[in-house]
Formats: structure tokens, C-alpha cells, sequence
């Protein structure tokens, strides 16, 4: 990996004069409201961002969805296993997933407010008369059953199924917990849901595997205001500066620019 | 029963760029208009402050809450189709602005041979060359004609662009200039240079710089912030509804919009629309909205399935072929933008800036700009490299036969953060008589009505441009001098995930009503004062991203609909069996 010189910093941002005079905010634009000038003069001002964060995030991590603690540990340590540290920089654990997990189910997310929830729920696609005889170019066609978001759980519910079953599927195969096994040992447990090598009542092991795949990589680096991220290590690793104004000066810019990290906190100040 | 409201001139369904657009011209042509948005009301100040990558590109925040109505989705007629579910299988926007808020911005036009695709495809190659079963059709109007209404879209918005090389005709420049070029996108030119393509800067509706549009609204300058496709723009510097059309039409005060509206049934007697009739979502109160012109703007499956539902029209009935409701379903996605993706092990882009349309583009392979006539599909697509700005969820791309989880995986992912570029063609689809819209047997909205149901599968049409495509976008990002290149993979069969919002046809557009549903004004052939606009009315795909052409059949339908209040009667002249496959 090449170390580029932070000097760069001074390049970022731009100033307030130059942004409005950019923008065209000065020559009569529209300004979105008292939240957006607020945002102008704080984005500006540079002023050291007061790190409080360490105490608040402490206070934050306790468990909102996962009642039973063991629930919450093979979480922990499945995520680990998809997020390892490493030389790169921080694992899931470190970096908080499991309680950003345990946030996102406890909320909308987690309950499939927004998601279509009527039956009936068939898992199984037809494949039965699945090709068409009457038109052309079906020749190559074959019957496609597809991993749609068929079943009546609500994403809480697979995460507490999935998780109990990797222990039960643990148990069986290495005689112990998950949470005791060798790190290769829950790496064959995981596959096998990967691979949708388990049967789950009421949802496929896949469909659960890639929840929990998708959500692992959005807790290491979603901002740090839903619990994960810890401290933007996650950004940090991938040299991403998170949210800012903009780059109207950097985007020409041949050598790649190293920025320290800013979240949303730092973003929006206050309305 | 609905409560009664008092008739208008102009009733509107949606508050899209169409929905917009109509509203604004008829409004200031001194008509009374009300439009009717099944979302919430939103201001620019919903989207200051908010980049928030998880909110919006993973949860979906301006999309479609899928709750109490989606589609179901199937591929044959003999399947059982099943719901779509989630917010990452179905993509359709909602509230004030429609899908034009969260656009991101790429703003080409179809091309000549696109407006007149069955007679030119016949011309040069021959009736053979179109298969038995794919319904393409003339759509009524000639490139020509209709140049004039992609003219004013581009001027309302404020495009920012450069004639692109193998261009149609233009009346007039972009009305702002190209915008700024990053690293890859010079890379990606250089490269299109010495294979002997001809690329130009993707026209942006992320602008360029500040700007006036003729109805008087201010467009600002993007920033490249990258918080653009998926999102409002932080800063009014992307051209949408919300800072164009939906003020101007505020302005002449006979304009209003009710938001929470959700609009159940056209209401029709005696062979004319006479109304909507909505439901209030805040208070469950049902209304009917009396109106001498019905306009039907809200996103293409909505509009195919408020016309179901209303039992006008014709429906399509793909066993015999006959009828045209829902007929002609096409759209970009899945199968469209597939390409290659290069990983360079030497050079590191500033990956996590951006635009929506910031990006290079070619036209060599799109529309018949190509000789077809040893190749196994028609009609062609762009090729683009764009670069979005990507956050750090997205940017988590590894070459091919890396593990998708653990320590290798984080390590790549890592390592190629701002190392990996793509270059992906964007095909047209073409339509066929077993890809169509019509209402499901099982499933249904929360006041039980049913939901709208695809059916749509992939044809050696489709697989075959992709794999042209993938070929051609293989050989840009190799001589780009990547240390590692991923083709994508052809699917074989369409996996019932909507991604992109970029889906059309069902109320298609053409010269014959035995063919199609609207004549070149937008106008039903089957009831005169109902208008039915937007990519609903796109009889094929063409091969580029669908937003100008949409607004400027929205000026075109807004030209008819004046005309018709004037005027009435049927504006164009029916061309029976002229253009039958």
C-alpha cells in the first residue's frame, strides 16, 4: 500500500467566499433555509471538533434489539469473521458492527416497515412449465428460481433464526458452541449458509447469510452517528473523508488527496 | 362516498419532471391546475445537511414506500408471479419531484434512427433482420420534429454539455458548458482516442455553472460533492422539479399541489375522463377531483395500472397479441450496464469525489451508428465511464475469485478503494409480445386493489448486445492499462430485481391505435381528453438513460393539451396497420 503525504490536506475544502461565489448564492441563488447557512459558516470556520465521542459512544453500546446476550456474542463473532483485524486496521468488534446491527434491527430496517409484507409467501419458484414454446430466442432459456425476499419473517426475526442456528449447526459439527470454535471452524459454518447448505424454518440460509454480509460491511462504514464506524477507523482504513461540501477545486487533481475524516456531526452543526 | 371537489381545467397525476412540466406550462398559460403527488410535500431543505450514505443509497430513503402497494414480477406467462418485496429489488421514486430529485443527471437524447426504428431497421437491412415476436414500431414522430421539444428540456434544466461527435442534428448548443474533467474520465478519453472512438463529456444535469432557465428559476453550480444519484442535491445545483418547473408553475398562482395524495381510479363516462378520484392518506377522506383534461403523469408502471384499474382503454392480451394496454413493456436494467470493470494496481484516482453525470461517453456503438448486418441483434447503446463519487459502502469492489467476506476480501477491498474503474454499455431494449403489463389474480394494494404485474424475460437480443457490449467496454478499459479486468457476465434470465427506475412502455405512443395507446401528443386514442405522459410511452428503449426524453414529451404533451382546450377533438389523424411488424 503506498503511504501518501498528508501535507495534501491544505487542498481540501473550499472557502466560503469561493463556494458562494461558485455556487451562484451570492448573485441572487436560492438559499435552502437557515439550516443550510448555519451549515455554510460552521463547514468553514474549521474549528477543532470537541472529541467527546469515546464517553458517548461507551454509553450507546448496550443492546437495543438481541435480548439474550448469547444471541449478541455469536453475532459478534460471525461478524469478526467477515470483518477480521487485521494489518489493515480494526475487525467488526472493534469497529462496533455488532451494535450497529443490533440498532439497525431494533428500527424500521429490522421490522421491514417499508417492505411489502402481504401474503402469500411462496419460497419456491415455479419452475414447472417455466419454458415458453410459443416465441422465439427461449432456445438458451433456462427456469430461473431467484433468492427473492419470499417468507413472513421480518429481518429481526432471520437475524435471531440464523444466528441460533449457526450455533445449532456448530454444536452438531465441531461439538461445541460457535463462539468456542476455531476461527476456520465458524468459516465452515458460514459457508455452509452461504452456500444455502442449511435448512432455516420459514427462510433460506443464503437469505439470512446476506443480511448478515450486508450488514457487517454497512456498520464498519456507515457513518459513525448509527453506532458503527467506531470513530471512523472504518474510513480511516479506506482513506474515504466522509461528507463534505464539496470538490469543485480537487476534481482535476492528478495525485490522489489524503483528507482527515469528517462525519455528519461535524457536517451539520446545528439547524 | 367521495367527497365532491370543484372541477379544474387540468387535473395532474404526479409531480415528476412530466407531472412538472405539464403543470408549469399549462399553469402559465392561465389554465387551472391541480396536481395530485402520492408522497410527502419536500423543499430543498429536506436535502441540505443529509449526506448520509446508509439513509439513502442503502435504505432507500426517496424511494417508494413498499408497504401498502409494489408489483409482483414473473418472467413467463405460465409462471405465478410473486411480489417485490424490498426496497433493494424495487426501485420507483416518490414525493414532491418524483423520480427527478434523486436522478443523477445524464441527460442524452434517443437518436433519429430510435423514432423511426422498425422503418429505418427495414430500410437498410431488410424486414428479416426484425424477429418473428418483437413488436418495435415506429413511434409517430420523427427525430425532426420532436427536436424542438428535447431543445426546450435541456434549456429548462440547464444541461451542461458538448456535441457529442456522431450527434443528430441540434438546433442549439447545451445551454452551459461541458463540465470539469477528472483524471479517469481523461484516461478513459485517451484511451477511446487511440482505438479510434469518439468520446465527449457525458451532458450533465449537475451544472456546470450558476444559471438562469427561461421561466426564471436559478440552477447553482455542482460542487462534486458525489451525494447525487439516490439523493436531493445539498445545494440546488442539480436540475430537478423542485427548483425548475414545480416554482415556475407555483409563480402564476393557478397552480396547486396536494402531497399525500393517492390517486385510485381515472374516472370515465360516457367515452371521456371526468375526473380522479384520490384518497387523502392522512385522513383515509376520499376525494373526486372533476376535470375537463385528465393527465396522467406519474411514474410508467403507475400510469399503466391507474388505467387497469379504471378499465380504460384496450388491454393487451399477449395470447392473441391483440390490444395495447400494458403491451410493449421494456426498460434498462439488470442486463443494461454491464461491462467491464479494470483494477489498476499503480494508480489511485480521487474516487470519492464526484457527480451523477460527471463522466465520459461514446456513441460509436449506439442506434445503427454500426453496421448490423453480420451481427445477431439491432439498435446499439452508449458506453460510459461516470464517476459518481462513491461512498465508503459502495466502494467495496474486489477482482474476480476473491472471497466476497473475511480477510482477503477486506484487504482488496481496501487496497482497490480508489483503485478500480468501470466502463459499462448502455443497450436499448427492444420490446416483444410476451413482455407486458397487467393487473395480478393474487396479490393486492392496502385497499385491495390489485397490484400491477410483469411479465418480462430476456431474449438472445438482449443477451446478445450485452455481450457485444461487454466485448467493446473489455477493450477501452484494457488499453486504459488496467493490471486486472472483470467482464461481467451475461444472466440468462432476468432476476426480478428493479434497479435504476428505469422502466417503460405499457401506454405506448405510435401512429396506428391497433399498435398504440396514445397518438405523438401523448393523447388516448380511446378517450381524447386523457393524457398519458412519460416513459410509459416509450414503445422500445433506446439505448440511453430515458430523462430528456421524457421531459420533452412532457412539452410535447403539454403543446397537445393546450391545443386540445382550445380546440378539442382528436389532434392526430390515426394511420391504421401502417407499421404492423
Amino acid at each position: 500500500m503506498t503511504k501518501e503525504p498528508s501535507v495534501k490536506n491544505e487542498k481540501e475544502g473550499l472557502s466560503r467566499r469561493q463556494f458562494l461565489k461558485n455556487s451562484g448564492l451570492v448573485a441572487g441563488g436560492v438559499v435552502g433555509g437557515s439550516l443550510f447557512g448555519g451549515l455554510l459558516t460552521k463547514q468553514f470556520q474549521k474549528q477543532p471538533v470537541v472529541n467527546n465521542q469515546k464517553e458517548t459512544a461507551n454509553l450507546q453500546e448496550a443492546r437495543m434489539f438481541f435480548s439474550r446476550k448469547e444471541d449478541f456474542e455469536i453475532l459478534s463473532a460471525a461478524t469478526e469473521r467477515i470483518f477480521p483485524k487485521n494489518d489493515n486496521g480494526p475487525g467488526a468488534i472493534e469497529l462496533a458492527v455488532p451494535f450497529f446491527i443490533d440498532k439497525q434491527l431494533a428500527g424500521s430496517w429490522g421490522i421491514n416497515a417499508k417492505e411489502y409484507m402481504k401474503g402469500p409467501f411462496i419460497q419456491t419458484q415455479q419452475v414447472q412449465g417455466n419454458q415458453d414454446k410459443q416465441g422465439p430466442n427461449t432456445e438458451t432459456q433456462l427456469p430461473t428460481p431467484t433468492a427473492r425476499y419470499q417468507t413472513r419473517l421480518n429481518r429481526g426475526e432471520i437475524f435471531i433464526l440464523g444466528l441460533r442456528k449457526l450455533d445449532s449447526v456448530s454444536q452438531e459439527k465441531f461439538g461445541m458452541k460457535f463462539v468456542e470454535a476455531k476461527g476456520d471452524q465458524q468459516d465452515e459454518v458460514l459457508h455452509m449458509f452461504e452456500e444455502n447448505k442449511v435448512s432455516l424454518k420459514g427462510v433460506d440460509a443464503k437469505t439470512f447469510f446476506s443480511l448478515l454480509l450486508q450488514s457487517t460491511l454497512e456498520g464498519a462504514y456507515a457513518d459513525p452517528l448509527y453506532g458503527g464506524n467506531k470513530d471512523m477507523m472504518g474510513w480511516k482504513m479506506k482513506e474515504y473523508p466522509g461528507p463534505r461540501m464539496g470538490y469543485l477545486g480537487q476534481i482535476e487533481e492528478k495525485e490522489f488527496i489524503v483528507m482527515n475524516q469528517e462525519s455528519l456531526k461535524d457536517y451539520q452543526v446545528h439547524g | 362516498m367521495a367527497e365532491k371537489l370543484k372541477k379544474v381545467d387540468v387535473v395532474v397525476v404526479g409531480t415528476g419532471w412530466a407531472g412538472g412540466i405539464v403543470s408549469a406550462e399549462l399553469a402559465k398559460a392561465g389554465y387551472k391546475v391541480v396536481a395530485l403527488e402520492r408522497g410527502g410535500d419536500r423543499t430543498r431543505e429536506d436535502y441540505t445537511g443529509v449526506k448520509d450514505e446508509l439513509r439513502f443509497t442503502d435504505r432507500y430513503e426517496m424511494m417508494q414506500n413498499l408497504a401498502p402497494e409494489t408489483i409482483t414480477s414473473r418472467n413467463t406467462l405460465e409462471e405465478i408471479a410473486l411480489p417485490v418485496r424490498t426496497r433493494s429489488e424495487m426501485m420507483a421514486g416518490t414525493n414532491l419531484g418524483g423520480g427527478g430529485v434523486h436522478w443523477a443527471g445524464a441527460t442524452y437524447r434517443f437518436m433519429p434512427y430510435d423514432f423511426e426504428i422498425y422503418s429505418k431497421t427495414v430500410e437498410r437491412y431488410g424486414k428479416k433482420k426484425i424477429p418473428e415476436g418483437m413488436t418495435i414500431q415506429d413511434w409517430g414522430i420523427t427525430y425532426q420534429e420532436f427536436e424542438k421539444y428535447y431543445d426546450r428540456f435541456e434549456k429548462t434544466a440547464g444541461i451542461s454539455g458538448e456535441r457529442d461527435p456522431f450527434g443528430e442534428e441540434r438546433s442549439s448548443d447545451y445551454p452551459t458548458p461541458p463540465m470539469k474533467e477528472s483524471p479517469a474520465i481523461t484516461l478513459f478519453k485517451k484511451a477511446s482516442k487511440e482505438l479510434g472512438y469518439h468520446p465527449y463529456q457525458v451532458p450533465s444535469g449537475n451544472l456546470s455553472e450558476g444559471y438562469e432557465n427561461p421561466d426564471g428559476e436559478t440552477i447553482n453550480q455542482c460542487m462534486f460533492c458525489s451525494y447525487c444519484t439516490q439523493y436531493g442535491c445539498d445545494f440546488g445545483a442539480k436540475s430537478d422539479p423542485m427548483v425548475t418547473v414545480i416554482p415556475t408553475a407555483k409563480k402564476t398562482g393557478n397552480f396547486e399541489v396536494r402531497t399525500e395524495s393517492y390517486v385510485r381510479r381515472v374516472l370515465y363516462e360516457g367515452g371521456k375522463a371526468k375526473g380522479v378520484m384520490y384518497v387523502d392518506t392522512n385522513t383515509g377522506i376520499e376525494y373526486e377531483q372533476p376535470a375537463d383534461v385528465v393527465v396522467l403523469a406519474a411514474f410508467s408502471l403507475t400510469n399503466n395500472r391507474l388505467l387497469m384499474l379504471s378499465n380504460i382503454g384496450r388491454a393487451y392480451n399477449p395470447k392473441t397479441r391483440k390490444g395495447v394496454i400494458g403491451r410493449n413493456f421494456n426498460g434498462q436494467f439488470n442486463i443494461t450496464f454491464l461491462g467491464a470493470r479494470g483494477f489498476f494496481n499503480d494508480k489511485k484516482f480521487n474516487l470519492y469525489m464526484g457527480a451523477g453525470a460527471l463522466g465520459g461517453a461514446l456513441s460509436d456503438f449506439a442506434g445503427d451508428n454500426f453496421d448490423h448486418t453480420n451481427l445477431d441483434f439491432i439498435n446499439g447503446g452508449g458506453i460510459e465511464l461516470r464517476q459518481y463519487g462513491d461512498a465508503a459502502i459502495a466502494s467495496n469492489h474486489v477482482p474476480k475469485g476473491t472471497p466476497r467476506w473475511g480477510a482477503e476480501f477486506k484487504e482488496k477491498s481496501i487496497f482497490y478503494t480508489n483503485r478500480n474503474l468501470v466502463v459499462w454499455y448502455t443497450p436499448a431494449i427492444m420490446p416483444w409480445w410476451h413482455n407486458y403489463l397487467d393487473l395480478d389474480p393474487t396479490y393486492t394494494d392496502e385497499f385491495n386493489d390489485p397490484l400491477l404485474r410483469v411479465t418480462n424475460k430476456y431474449t438472445d437480443q438482449d443477451r446478445n448486445i450485452a455481450k457485444f457490449g461487454i466485448e467493446k467496454t473489455k477493450g477501452i478499459v484494457e488499453q486504459m492499462g488496467a493490471d486486472i479486468i472483470d467482464e461481467d457476465e451475461v444472466p440468462q434470465e432476468f432476476d426480478h430485481i428493479y434497479q435504476g427506475g428505469h422502466y417503460a412502455g405499457g401506454v405506448v405512443m405510435g401512429a396506428d391505435p391497433e399498435t398504440s395507446a396514445v397518438n405523438n401528443y401523448l393523447q388516448m386514442w380511446d378517450v381524447e381528453n386523457l393524457f398519458v405522459v412519460g416513459g410509459s410511452a416509450f414503445p422500445h428503449f433506446g439505448g440511453h438513460h430515458p430523462t430528456a426524453t421524457i421531459g420533452a414529451l412532457a412539452y410535447r404533451a403539454s403543446e397537445g393539451i393546450e391545443k386540445y382546450l382550445k380546440e378539442g377533438g382528436q389532434l392526430v389523424e390515426e394511420k391504421r396497420k401502417s407499421f404492423q411488424a
